[in-house]
């Protein structure tokens, strides 16, 4: 364990893989390399991170090709494309894709990959329930959408799927089952996923990294771990009421037998409003980190971020009936959640204010990172101000399922959500791939976008108020809304553009890295930790564990002030940053177990729907694998590190044995160096 | 803006204090909190919610007959409290399994464990019993949304307390086997931790269920 500068680098003499003998596993352990055999067995949260991020572009296609079907069904009058159940299915399954299996997973991506490097951590806290919480994800997305092949169609009950519209009888194919199963097993990988990262940013932050130091990014991340620690709870009781309705006939839903239907509405909003937080608040975090780095300033109130952040977190659980208006609630509780919706938006809007005042009087650099994340501004704005709207309870009588919710739900979670996060990739990209992505080709991606976007859901809000109801398969003509359909339409396909001319960036930037000067730490003079460390980020994140003296570490340790206040560099990026070739940094060992252990939940599932020996087959896979988990230690006995270290620190990482299933990377090692560690403003590591 | 903020947070002063803080292997948990046990105090509070929204729906659901009979007709409050009082005491003996394995007396440990591990089985027992005479008495899952809430309610918890029977006796095979000693008497405290929780919201049940009377 002793840092030898001058010793191979560690990732660019990866040890071959080598599947060391294991006489009571049926599994041989994975030692690690760079085969694809190892994407299956890694624990690296950077891997797990760029595996949800692809897995969740994949999904964004799959539901942007089911809205590119709907708004072909509603392009003219008396459309043909789809039929009306077939309408149904496609618009429920796009909602549910859209937010499940894209934008959630996408903010997933960004929390695994970047909360650890935010904070000094060189992996998440429990590293294996990481890639467990991946694999179920994934698992869950596919046997979701297996509906459409084996369940006799895709759930066609509207993304909040209300009973009793969603029961047997008005819903008889399997579509829904596989909509309340899948999203049990969803939301099982998003809480595991939340508790480790809460575990995460609470305990594995690099010594001075407090609470108050913590990236902008990193702290609304941890938010929504928070959100979807308490929301997920509430709709996996409400999906197993409706699971135990359709298949085992309890009577939770069925008005005939006394029950009330409005039950799985208060239990879905419960979940469902702070889900919007959910959606929204990684894109803020996203947001406030590109707009201070290309306004060259420190985020205007910071504090005042962090805590209209944790106010939204809080205040999110007391407007949900703002979705049951009409419901019959009563004028009492209408009032109530009318009021408490319109002071929802105070803390949204203070940090609008944030953003500005941050750009006010910088220099800005409009990179498309920087464009994209000033649009995320602008369009969640009007977003904010069309749910004002809805807020006030008579107008929201009118506006309630008609097209202008369609729009102002799109502004916030298209315009904010996933602009803001189309901002984080090309903000990240370099430190993530190691190449920039073009910024021509960004900028066609951005307008074509941005313009798509807007002729797409603009004309939503005018037809809206014109009366057009939402999720309805087709209109005749003579209402009016033939022309701002079309449109809508038009805009659609532009979306569609945009997102190609993005794949093409990927593909063209990658093609031509090599021919382009390399990104370095740092290429956007950025200010969090992540940019300290090379790009790509190397296996251990940091050589040494940095300590952290201030906000915006990195930047202070670039730049300092000189007598008469100015700012003035004290170190350049190639002084500052850490070299990533530190050797022996004792990682987790890789395990098969979480990608076996998910393999058996979507049996289950299946198994509740047609067979309940399937079931039993995939709960005794669970078991099983839960159970050769506990006992395989964390840290690989066999393990030959590659790097010729001492062995004598194995038996650390033992005290996983015994029935926890996932056991701590508390002991990670840092390499020991003789230099000292921290490092002023003036001083680098060179 | 920059040069407002920056120059208290810059004075970064010498490295000297950096020296021993920089290495990252010697800075445990943040929080001084294990992150395993951090994980289940996480993870309680996730379960404050299930079981709030399941007790909502009983509540809500609770007099709905459908025309038959209510969970509250049948209900055999002696019996019930009797295996809530055996429920009650295996936090006892949990927190003495606890003590027993950190002062490092495997025996005792092992021997409380066990008869914590027992004394839920018998809760569990008398649940199944419970439902099996309900069912007999007319008050199936599906017979009216009072009872499915009901079943549900106190299922879920059974759930629960099985899983917690579970951990407990991989605890005392890991004790036997020599691998649970006083220095991993955390697990323990984790386990119990989960064993106390699912203990409290049985106390929570039991008085919105059973005691407070139906109107
Ligand atoms: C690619 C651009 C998109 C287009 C053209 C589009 C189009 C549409 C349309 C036309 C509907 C209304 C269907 C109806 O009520 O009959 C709809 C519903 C919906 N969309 Fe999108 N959408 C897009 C992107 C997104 C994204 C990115 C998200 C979320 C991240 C999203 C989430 C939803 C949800 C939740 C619904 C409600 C489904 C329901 O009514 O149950 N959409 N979309
Ligand atoms: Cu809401």
């Amino acid at each position: 364990m002793t840092v030898t500068a001058d010793a191979p680098l560690e990732l660019e003499a990866p040890p071959q893989p080598r599947y060391a003998e294991r006489p009571l596993g049926v599994l041989t352990r994975p030692q690690g390399g760079r085969g694809w055999r190892d994407w299956l067995s890694t624990v690296d949260h950077k891997r797990i991170g760029i595996m949800y991020g692809t897995a969740a572009m994949f999904f964004f296609l799959v539901g942007g090709v089911e809205a590119l079907l709907l708004r072909l069904q509603l392009a003219a009058p008396d459309g043909s494309v789809l039929g009306a159940d077939v309408y149904n299915q496609v618009y429920t399954m796009h909602g549910v894709t859209m937010v499940f299996l894209f934008i959630m997973p996408l903010a997933a991506a960004f929390a695994n990959y970047f909360i650890p490097l935010q904070i000094g951590a060189r992996d998440v806290a429990f590293p294996r329930l990481n890639a467990l919480s991946f694999w179920i994800w994934l698992s869950g997305a596919i046997f979701l959408n297996t509906a459409w092949i084996v369940g006799g169609g895709g759930a066609d009950c509207g993304w909040f799927c209300y009973t009793p519209n969603s029961g047997v009888a008005f819903s008889p194919s399997h579509g829904v089952d596989f909509y309340a199963i899948g999203l049990q097993i969803l939301g099982l990988a998003s809480l595991i996923s939340a508790i480790n990262l809460i575990v995460t940013c609470l305990n594995m932050r690099a010594p001075g990294m407090t609470l108050m130091r913590m990236p902008v990014l990193t702290w609304m991340l941890l938010i929504t771990q928070f959100l979807l620690l308490f929301a997920l709870p509430v709709i996996t009781v409400a999906l197993f009421l409706l699971m135990f309705a359709r298949l085992f006939g309890a009577p939770f839903f069925d008005p005939a037998a006394g029950a009330d239907p409005l039950l799985w509405q208060h239990l879905f909003w419960i979940f469902g409003h702070p889900e919007v937080y959910i959606i929204i608040l990684p894109a803020f975090g996203v947001v406030s980190e590109v707009i201070p780095t290309f306004s060259r300033k420190p985020l205007f109130g910071y504090e005042f971020m962090i805590f209209s952040g944790i106010a939204i977190g809080f205040m999110g659980w007391g407007v949900w009936a703002h979705h049951m208006f009409v419901s019959g609630i009563g004028p009492i509780s209408v009032a109530a959640f009318s009021l408490s919706t319109m002071f929802i938006a105070v803390p949204t809007g203070v940090k609008i204010l944030n953003w500005l005042a941050t750009m006010w009087g910088g220099r800005l650099r409009f990179t498309v990172a920087m464009k994209f994340a000033v649009a995320t501004v602008a369009m969640f704005t009007i977003g904010g101000l069309s749910g004002v709207t809805h807020s006030v309870a008579p107008a929201d009588t009118q506006q309630t399922d008609t097209y202008y919710i369609v729009a102002h739900f799109h502004y916030v979670i298209f315009g904010g959500g996933v602009i803001g996060l189309f901002a984080g990739l090309y903000f990240w990209w370099p430190k993530v791939w190691g190449y920039m992505l073009d910024e021509r080709l960004g900028n066609w991606n951005f307008w074509l976008m941005l313009i798509g976007f807007n002729l797409t859901f603009g004309p939503m809000h005018i037809l809206g108020l014109q009366g057009m109801s939402r999720r309805i398969d087709t209109y005749a003509a003579g209402y009016g809304f033939e022309l701002w359909n079309m449109v809508a339409t038009v805009g659609a396909f532009l979306i569609a553009l945009s997102m190609l001319v993005f794949m093409v960036n990927v593909w063209k930037s990658r093609r031509t890295a090599a021919s382009r000067p390399a990104p370095g730490p740092d290429p956007w003079d950025a200010r969090s930790l992540e940019w300290s460390i090379p790009s790509p980020v190397p296996e251990h994140n940091f050589d040494e564990v940095p300590v952290v003296r201030g906000r915006d570490e990195w930047w202070h340790r670039k730049y300092g002030i000189d007598d008469d206040g100015q700012v003035v560099r004290v170190a350049t990026v190639e002084e500052a940053a850490q070299r990533g070739d530190a050797v022996g940094v004792h990682l987790p060992s890789p395990s098969f177990w979480p990608l076996a252990m998910a393999v058996g939940l979507p049996l289950i599932g299946y198994g509740l729907i047609f067979n309940l020996w399937l079931a039993v087959i995939g709960a005794l896979i669970v078991i099983a694998s839960l159970y050769s988990w506990a006992f395989e230690p964390v840290d690989d006995p066999d393990a030959d590190h590659g790097h010729g270290h001492d062995e004598g620190h194995d038996g650390g990482g033992e005290s996983g044995d015994g029935p926890g299933p996932d056991d701590a990377v508390g002991e990670v090692e840092t390499a020991e160096t003789d230099e000292p560690a921290a490092v002023g403003a003036s001083e680098g590591q060179s | 803006m920059t040069a407002a903020a920056a120059p208290a947070e810059l004075d970064h002063g010498t490295s000297g204090a950096g020296g021993a803080a920089g290495h990252g292997g010697d800075h445990g948990p943040s929080t001084g909190i294990s992150h395993v046990k951090l994980a289940m105090w996480v993870f309680l509070g996730s379960e404050c919610l299930l079981f709030g929204g399941l007790i909502s729906t009983y509540l809500l659901y609770k007099t709905r007959a459908n025309g038959r009979t209510l969970p509250t007709d049948v209900f055999d409050i002696p019996f019930t409290s009797v295996s809530s009082f055996v429920l009650l005491m295996s936090s006892l003996t949990m927190v003495l399994a606890l003590s027993g394995v950190s002062r490092g007396d495997d025996t005792a440990g092992r021997a409380w464990l066990l008869a914590t591990a027992l004394l839920g089985a018998v809760f569990v027992g008398g649940q199944v019993y419970e439902f099996t005479s309900f069912v007999r008495e007319g008050v199936a899952f599906t017979t009216n949304p009072a009872s499915a809430a009901f079943f549900t309610l106190t299922g879920f918890h059974g759930v629960h307390v099985s899983l917690g029977i579970v951990m407990l006796m991989s605890l005392f095979v890991s004790s036997v086997k020599g691998k649970l000693t006083r220095n991993n008497s955390e697990t323990v405290e984790i386990v119990g931790l989960y064993w106390h929780f699912v203990d409290i919201v049985w106390i929570f049940i039991f008085t919105v269920i059973y005691l407070i009377p139906a109107d």
